[in-house]
């Protein structure tokens, strides 16, 4: 599997570390059901089979987090982005 | 061909003349500890045919006698065990092995030899045997299973044996990137290699065979008027000759790994580098894993000829019709004298018009179909042999190898034929195992009664037998178009060029999956001896789909996964269950193609090279001072420091503890993480990421901090020190540095991408020694004179600061791990050595003793530090007795599920120390907790022991643990109980600080 890192280039898989979901977000904490909304945040979790929104580490290039796109049944990647819409560093 | 019959030598069975071997070259080798005589461009399996040798090995269930079956990977029967000693490999196909001087191979499976095997008896009782007789025999009663059934088994179950020697060989991993890769040098391969080379893309050319050609190595094809192997030799030296494409023979492609619509894909092949020497020569590995990485790839893998299901279908003599012309045209080997060929194909008619052209007396063809195009009867007139249409080899007889055949005339008649050789041809199946790899499914073809490619991966052409195409002319017409197809979509522009002319050939097949009428066990897989028979009770037991089928039987689960028995298995299943073929389905092919030695997914990650090894810049002086070293994650840190004549590790740390609690110690801790934090919100960032405040940090000073995951599990520990208003440098433990920079990078990034932090790791930037003990300020006052005032009223305790020292940036902080009075010094990591040899000058006076972290760890316990044991991914912050370190002034990650009801449970395990009531007793880490009288079982227990230490300063072992409601049971008196190691020991719950609880000493 190849990885377009934005700042390294196409890079192979074993330069990159596997977070999860891209859409864990955190909760309000001060919420009242802050304790719920922390558990389905950091439990349940969508396991699709198809295009899935993913974290990856760049641990043995840049150090970045980039939101990745990848068909979890082909292990095609079909997008990669920084990890928020602001960007990653 | 112009050959004149065998030669008599030492190679009874080869011709004269004719072959792709080297005759000049004679090669010895040796079987079974005899020696034989074959050529270069022989294989084991060709040489051992031309001396004659036919039985090769014994089969695995019912230790039957084996010969060679065909002339490539797929081979079911002939597995030798290759070489000797250190370099002994089981179960290599003698098919592919080349033939070297001095090559030693034996059969597997037989005792005490080949020819008389003990083992054969199994075939009398052959009824307990069936499928599924694992299942079925071996289930009661229970007792006897592991003292009787599972030695047995084992015994008698497996192949060849295993050297349990390390393997002296090296092996390595490369990539490649290409734009078009092809799989195959066939003819398909080699017209598709043509197309695409003259384009200008990059090629890569791959083939498992040593010589490239394919089938046209073994058959006796014109191509453009030239012999097929001398077209391939003038198509090779095009393609050696362009720049852009790379030839790997010896090169199978094993599997399709990843990649998607853009039509790339990442391939795994295997190049056997040196295979066919003896040993590999200098700095060459023997095999080398390739990763290749391919826009566009051509499959060009052609196919394999089935056999067909009858009574002793197994004996030695029983070839493949393909493999028997592959012997006689490409090596120059008849496998016996007389021969007959039983086939559903016309293309198993050219065997009998080959094998009559080397001079070998036919008896008969025998073809199952009623029908058969007059060319071929024709051309078989002018043969001395009896041809039978509509007829059916029913048995096959012989003791050690075949002598006799039995045949069902069209009429019904049984006759008998005295043949040494049956050449068997029941169609072929495309080699369609890499289109499926990224699952797709094949997809049946009436026309050729096989599975042809379907849905096959984008960007992927399959071309040739292959794709269901078995003529020479479709397959070098298909090559070329794809190669060419390929080269414009990568964006290169194909040359046309001209067809060449080709022989013409017939590809007629009627399946015939097995001869009903068979009075001998008739197999389906040869290497798991999976017979019709055993077909038919799975079906009549209901184990009638595919999957169940190949559990239940076993079928095509072999080293060879089936390529010769998977679809006859399927075939005869559908008959029995009066199912269609397409409706039955076929079983999923999985990588690896054929075997891959572990070693070569290994590569060069072996041994010491498996990972890192990471010296600190005091490394030199700590081996000069006698250090033993240990691993720490990829470090290696000082052990202890034996002083001479010192041989037992507790004196040494005994020794090494005193001296740093009574005068001065130094040790090593550079391998801590440390991370700098900078940014107008690096206060904020910390205060998020650590459980306790660091915003209110003051400038010059140190606070120890607890990290938790979101989960509210503990994550690491460490301290930060505050060097700036926007600048911190963390600590982390050794072990997890690189997990807690991983962490917070994704906090930085992802979560508050809106704070103003930027962080580095600098643990190898900067070399810290701590030094420790009573006299550890007047050893800093003589090290650092003017630079920094060190008084307890300037630099009290957690202070810390950067100064300059003799020249260089320092850093220096009062902090301590031991318990002791004590501070970190810091210098740039090339001038780590100096500063150790500085020190230990300084502390010449004083007594100054390096400590290793044995002594560390014993100290650290007699404080109650928690270290990884106890941070071990299932403690919170309220198990470590740190509870109240929770800020509640903040948020942070893991505070609002640290609250779960589960985590903040009154009856979870926190943190104690213990101390045996014997002050004798040895504990052990890991040992369990029980209620004194309370039996050991897992609902009694209590919770384990994490540290032990033998604590120098009380005299006796001490410990730290997890006991359940542990802070509650101060002073009870529990037990340790650890089975594996021994000890069962009386303990008391004690505070989990031993030594100085007061920190009198570290404020000193």
């Amino acid at each position: 599997m190849r990885i377009q890192c934005p700042f390294c280039g196409e890079r192979d898989l074993s330069e990159f570390a596997y977070l999860g979901d891209a859409d864990f977000r955190r909760p309000d904490p001060d919420a009242a059901d802050a304790e719920a909304r922390f558990f389905n945040a950091v439990y349940v979790r969508d396991n699709p089979a198809g295009p899935h929104d993913e974290l990856w580490y760049h641990a043995s290039g840049c150090r970045s987090w980039l939101r990745v796109t990848r068909n979890t049944r082909t292990h095609e990647i079909l997008a990669v982005n920084f990890p928020t819409p602001s960007g990653g560093s | 061909m112009n050959a004149s019959g065998p030669q008599e030598s030492a190679q009874p069975n080869r011709l004269a003349g004719a072959g792709l071997i080297d005759r000049i070259r004679p090669l010895s080798f040796q079987f079974d500890g005899k020696r034989y005589t074959g050529f270069d461009g022989d294989t084991l399996a060709s040489a051992l045919l031309a001396a004659g040798v036919r039985l090769v090995g014994r089969s695995f269930k019912y230790h039957r006698p084996r010969g060679i079956l065909t002339a490539g990977s797929e081979e079911p029967n002939a597995l030798v065990e290759l070489r000797s000693g250190s370099r002994r490999e089981a179960n290599t196909r003698a098919t592919v092995v080349e033939l070297f001087e001095g090559l030693e191979a034996r059969s597997q499976n037989r005792w005490p030899s080949l020819a008389l095997d003990v083992g054969a008896v199994n075939s009398l009782f052959a009824p307990i045997f069936v499928a599924g007789f694992y299942y079925k025999t071996f289930m009661w009663p229970a007792v006897l299973w592991e003292k009787l059934y599972e030695p047995v088994i084992r015994r008698a179950a497996g192949l060849g044996r295993a050297s349990t020697e390390a393997d002296p060989d090296t092996y390595e991993k490369a990539y490649a990137f290409c734009d078009v890769l092809i799989i195959g040098a066939g003819p398909a391969g080699l017209a598709a290699a043509l197309s695409t080379a003259r384009s200008g893309a990059r090629v890569i050319l791959c083939d498992e065979d040593f010589l490239l050609g394919g089938r046209l190595n073994g058959e006796r094809y014109e191509i453009d008027g030239v012999s097929g192997p001398a077209w391939t030799r003038q198509v090779e030296a095009e393609l050696r000759a362009s720049p852009e494409t790379r030839i790997l023979r010896r090169t199978t492609v094993f599997g399709v790994y990843d990649g998607g619509m853009s039509g790339t894909h990442t391939f795994a092949a295997l190049q056997r580098v040196s295979d066919h020497l003896a040993i590999p020569p200098a700095h060459q590995p023997r095999q080398r894993l390739w990763r290749i990485i391919a826009q566009r790839t051509v499959l060009a893998a052609g196919a394999l000829e089935r056999p067909i299901v009858f009574g002793g279908n197994d004996r030695p003599g029983v070839m493949m019709a393909s493999a028997v012309r592959t012997y006689v045209n490409r090596f120059g080997v008849i496998p016996g004298r007389h021969a007959a060929l039983f086939t559903t194909s016309d293309d198993g008619w050219k065997t009998a018009f080959d094998l009559a052209a080397a001079g070998v007396r036919l008896a008969a063809i025998i073809d199952a179909r009623s029908v058969v195009a007059p060319v071929l009867t024709e051309e078989a007139k002018r043969l001395d042999t009896r041809v039978f249409c509509g007829a059916q080899v029913v048995d096959a007889h012989g003791s050690r190898a075949l002598e006799r055949i039995t045949v069902r005339e069209d009429a019904g008649r049984l006759s008998q034929l005295q043949i040494d050789t049956l050449a068997v041809s029941g169609g072929w199946n495309p080699n369609v195992a890499l289109c499926t790899h990224l699952g797709g499914r094949p997809r049946w073809s009436d026309a050729i009664a096989a599975f042809v490619p379907g849905d096959v991966p984008r960007g992927m052409a399959v071309v040739g037998a292959a794709a269901g195409s078995f003529s020479l002319k479709d397959a070098l017409r298909e090559g070329a178009a794809a190669g060419a197809a390929a080269a414009e979509a990568t964006g290169f522009k194909s040359v046309k060029h001209r067809e060449p002319r080709v022989t013409d050939e017939l590809t007629a097949v009627v399946p015939l999956w097995c001869v009903s009428e068979s009075k001998t066990k008739a197999f389906v897989d040869f290497q798991h001896d999976v017979t019709r028979e055993d077909v038919a009770l799975a079906a009549r037991e209901g184990f009638s789909s595919v999957e169940l089928l190949k559990r239940y039987t076993t079928l095509g689960m072999a080293t060879d996964q089936g390529k010769t028995s998977s679809l006859n298995g399927h075939a005869i299943m559908a008959a029995l269950t009066e199912r269609a073929i397409p409706e039955l389905g076929t079983t999923t092919s999985r990588p690896p193609y054929t075997p891959v030695a572990l070693a070569a997914f290994a590569g060069v990650h072996r041994g010491k090279h498996f990972k890192p090894t990471r010296l600190t810049s005091g490394h030199a002086w700590a081996e000069g001072r006698g250090a033993t070293f240990m691993e720490s994650g990829e470090w290696l840190r000082a052990q202890w420091f034996a002083a001479p004549g010192e041989t037992d590790w507790l004196t040494i740390i005994t020794r090494e503890v005193r001296a740093v609690r009574s005068g001065v110690g130094v040790c090593d801790v550079s391998t801590l993480g440390k991370i700098d934090i900078q940014g107008e919100d690096a206060a904020a960032f910390l205060d998020r990421v650590y459980i306790n405040l660091f915003s209110t940090l003051p400038i010059g000073k140190v606070r120890y901090g607890l990290m938790l995951r979101e989960d509210g599990l503990v994550l690491d520990d460490g301290t930060s020190a505050r060097l700036a208003p926007q600048q911190y440098l963390m600590s982390t433990t050794t072990a997890n540095a690189a997990k807690v920079m991983r962490h917070l990078e994704h906090a930085r990034q992802v979560l508050w991408p809106e704070l103003d932090v930027q962080i580095v790791s600098v643990t190898e930037q900067w070399a810290q020694y701590a030094i420790a003990g009573p006299n550890a300020r007047r050893l800093l006052e003589r090290l650092l004179g003017d630079a920094i005032d060190v008084s307890n009223a300037a630099f009290p305790y957690l202070a810390c600061a950067e100064f300059s020292w003799r020249g260089v940036t320092a850093r220096l902080f009062r902090i301590s791990f031991s318990g002791e009075l004590a501070y970190e010094l810091a210098v740039p990591a090339r001038y780590g050595d100096a500063a150790i040899r500085a020190i230990m000058s300084a502390g010449e006076d004083f007594g100054i003793t390096p400590y290793g972290i044995e002594a560390l760890g014993a100290m650290r316990i007699e404080k109650g530090h928690v270290t990884g044991n106890e941070l071990n991914g299932t403690t919170t912050a309220a198990d470590l007795g740190l509870g109240r370190m929770m800020s509640k002034k903040k948020d942070f990650i893991g505070r609002v599920l640290a609250r779960r009801a589960g985590l903040a449970d009154a009856n979870r395990a926190a943190l104690v120390g213990i101390k045996p009531t014997d002050k004798s007793a040895r504990l052990y880490a890991g040992a369990h907790f029980l209620t004194l009288g309370a039996e050991v079982s897992l609902q009694n227990d209590q919770g384990y022991v994490t540290s032990v230490a033998f604590s120098p300063m009380l005299g006796h072992w001490i410990g730290l643990g997890l006991l359940v409601r542990g802070q509650e049971r101060l002073g009870e008196r529990i037990r340790a109980h650890s089975p594996i190691r021994g000890g069962d020991v009386d303990v008391e719950v004690v505070a989990s600080v031993f030594f100085d609880p007061e920190g009198a000493r570290l404020q000193s």
